[in-house]
């Protein structure tokens, strides 16, 4: 097995693309050394894309945060005006691991190594993140949600490297939040989770809505039906009630050891209010 | 297989080592630089037995490879010492009985060393969140918890 660390991104391709055996990306490392370590992974090559400049800085752009994808969850969470601007955001990769974890992991990683429970993807595909992405063809944006098409599946072709999320400008009055169901309140892994990102008018009527439910399909999924039920409302309780049915609707889970289906439909419903009232009194506080 | 050589710094003085790719940097602590002090736990990043800093961070040397510490500084608990004086840590986990088998506690004081740098003053909730990622099978959490107030009382010097 090869260790590769380039400097650039062109080289980082190049060796991805350039090998006709199993190429892995290496940034934390927190999903891959395990995953080889018990043998379902043996890649020829791994590219650590650590070193690569822009996949680690955090950036102000166009009123909103380009931060690189190999930038580690404790770097992004603790950004104090990142944390202003995202608190729903910072919710989620507060959530990934332990601090050991945390210190290692990355939110590139979080969303490329594809788990329908990551913790970190939810509050980004509420918040209307995008990728860019670099590739034997050039670069390319997408969309977070786009990115995960099934459990340990994504949609990156052979030799790309997912290097950055954009999160946009904030308008005022917007808040957004992040909560997962879990036995456990610490290192466990989301038996469902929910991401809602809203934005109030002058006079407290919702204008815009987001809300991603995860760990309740194959993989992090919108609901546009439950964010239609608060746009248009100055999120009461009605309007809360019918966010929860919406969000129980749309789900499609599975039976595992974590949760039943019929306990996960039910309670993505209250995850899914419980974190629409949270970014409701941000959007409240927020100027 | 290519080995790669591999210059560090490990409890503040400077080391060089030969490691496969799939060398961690635990394996490499232990079997080449034999610095046994960190421990094997999960070997999945899940219980903080071989907790060590990487330039300053709290990380599980499972989770790192050894080629991957090219360039960084090391702390593990065989520089937590100053000599023979125990750090504070060490002493107060001693005086708490804040140990039983003593496999995680190595971790547990590289964890605990990380929080009362970054947080001199803990809640008892802090310590357990912050302690969240160390397991330990033997005594419960209670003895630990008491000792990394204790310590950090001490430290503060109150």
């Amino acid at each position: 097995m090869r260790y590769e660390a380039p400097k650039t991104l062109e080289a980082a391709v190049a060796l991805l693309s350039g090998t006709k055996s199993e190429a892995r990306v290496l940034a934390g490392g927190t999903d891959l050394l395990i995953q080889m370590r018990a043998g379902r992974v043996e890649p020829e090559i791994l590219v650590d894309i650590k070193g690569i400049p822009e996949l680690t800085s955090i950036v102000a752009e166009n009123g909103g945060f380009r931060f690189g994808a190999a930038v580690t969850c404790m770097e992004l969470a603790e950004h104090e005006a990142f944390a202003r601007a995202w608190p729903g955001v910072t919710d989620g990769v507060n959530l990934i691991g332990s601090i050991q974890v945390k210190g290692r992991a990355t939110v590139g990683g979080n969303l490329c190594n594809a788990s329908p429970a990551a913790d970190g993807v939810p509050a980004m595909i509420a918040a209307g993140a995008a990728v860019s992405i670099m590739g034997p063809n050039g670069r390319r944006e997408a969309r977070v949600e786009d990115i995960a098409t099934g459990p340990g599946k994504t949609s990156l072709a052979r030799g790309e490297i997912l290097t950055s999320f954009l999160l946009p400008r904030r308008a005022p009055h917007s808040g957004d939040a992040y909560l997962r169901f879990t036995p456990r309140t610490e290192m466990d892994i989301a038996v469902v989770g929910a991401g809602v990102n809203l934005t109030l008018d002058e006079k407290g009527v919702c204008s815009q809505a987001r809300v991603c439910l995860g760990a309740v399909a194959a993989r992090a999924m919108l609901v546009p039906e439950a964010a239609a039920a608060l746009i248009g409302t100055k999120v009461d309780p009605t309007a809360l009630k019918c966010l929860a049915a919406a969000a129980s609707a749309a789900c499609r889970p599975i039976d595992d050891k974590r949760g039943t289906k019929e306990f996960r439909i039910k309670v993505a419903g209250v995850m899914a209010r419980r974190a629409a009232e949270i970014a409701l009194e941000r959007a409240r506080r927020a100027n | 297989m290519a080995r790669h050589r591999v210059t560090a710094t490990v409890n503040g003085d400077p080391v060089e080592f030969l490691c496969e790719t799939q060398q961690t940097l635990l394996d490499v602590l232990r079997d080449e630089l034999r610095l046994t002090g960190t421990k094997e736990g999960c070997g999945t990043g899940d219980c903080g037995a071989c907790s060590v800093t990487v330039d300053g961070r709290l990380m599980c040397s499972c989770l790192i490879l050894g080629v991957e510490a090219e360039g960084k500084s090391i702390q593990t608990i065989e520089g937590m010492a100053g000599g023979k004086d125990l750090h504070p840590l060490q002493r107060k986990f001693l005086e708490h009985a804040a140990l039983q088998c003593g496999i995680c506690t190595p971790g547990i004081l590289i964890a605990a060393r990380s929080l009362l740098e970054r947080n001199p003053d803990p809640t008892e909730e802090e310590v357990r969140y912050g302690l969240a990622g160390n397991l330990c099978r033997c005594t419960g959490y209670h003895k630990i918890v008491e000792a990394v107030l204790d310590a950090a009382r001490e430290l503060r010097g109150s």
